[in-house]
């Protein structure tokens, strides 16, 4: 087994088990930790298919800022275990047997199929570093490129407005 | 590594997200869940982006860039949810200075 291999099987454990505990904990808070140590095992697996770009920006855009907004949220709700809504133990079970039942039919459908023999290349490949995908998007992408700080621009407004106390 | 792991990796990231959206009712911790499942789509997708590359470098197609478009998307998709994050937490803000929690169970005023 190689290194690559044993990392991924970290990794892909680390990602499982954190975002599993995402979902079962109670304090919010500590949702919001497990979801920070969710990303980064999933940075690292950016990493392991040599998609660095994509890792740091995982890292500075999920696990900097929009986790801190999240973050910031509950402390100003003061939200913690107490004020946590009950959950109801039908709708719990109803919710999981209907997400196992997802993940059966995709597994199910997915198992056999024609890529199965198909490599995801591990460690090598320039497709992933910054001068290419920089290059690409400020070429063949810019349109999108540009509209997308429209969408940031009418986000801002938006949040400001809707927050802002009448 | 095989492309079927990560598949199979993505769908039970995936699932966890869903199940989270169906359990959980305060309504901060369904949109962390809905992250996660973006989060799952974008490791595929860069999954099958590498598929891509390792297949046209050893079919020698002669393409600048195999690849590139999915980690590119996985780029837009990040930058939506970006913006989606900062409306969908004010809505939130609002709401609980509205109605002063952010338990689901309370916002069935529409249902009324």
């Amino acid at each position: 087994m190689s290194i690559s291999a044993i990392l991924f099987w970290v990794l892909s454990v680390a990602a499982l088990f954190s975002a599993l505990m995402v979902v079962t904990s109670r304090n919010p808070i500590h949702s919001v930790i497990w979801l920070i140590v969710t990303f980064f095992a999933i940075s690292g697996h950016y990493i392991l298919l040599n998609a660095q770009f994509l890792a740091v920006v995982n890292i500075i855009v999920y696990a900097g800022a929009i986790m801190v907004l999240f973050l910031f949220v509950i402390m100003l709700m003061n939200l913690n275990k107490e004020s946590e809504p009950a959950r109801h133990r039908w709708l719990q079970l109803a919710g999981g047997v209907s997400g196992g039942a997802l993940l059966l039919v995709l597994v199910a459908a997915l198992k056999d199929t024609e890529l199965k023999s198909q490599q995801s290349l591990l460690l090598e490949g320039h497709t992933g570093l910054i001068k290419t995908l920089g290059q690409e998007l400020f070429s063949t992408y810019v349109i999108p490129f540009e509209l997308s700080s429209i969408l940031f621009l009418s986000a801002m407004v938006g949040a400001v407005l809707i927050g802002k106390k009448d | 590594m095989p492309i079927n792991y990560y598949l199979f990796l993505a769908i039970a990231l995936f699932s966890i997200g869903v199940v989270g959206v169906l359990t959980r009712r305060n309504a901060i911790i369904i949109f962390m869940c809905i992250e996660l499942m973006l989060n799952a789509v974008n490791l595929l997708l860069v999954a099958f982006s590498k598929m891509h590359y390792n297949q046209a470098a050893a079919a020698a197609i002669p393409i600048a860039n195999p690849g590139i478009d999915g980690q590119l998307f996985v780029f837009f998709i990040m930058v939506v949810a970006a913006a989606e994050v900062s409306v969908g937490l004010a809505i939130i803000v609002m709401l609980y200075r509205n109605i002063h929690s952010v338990d689901i169970n309370f916002l069935n005023r529409l249902k009324h």
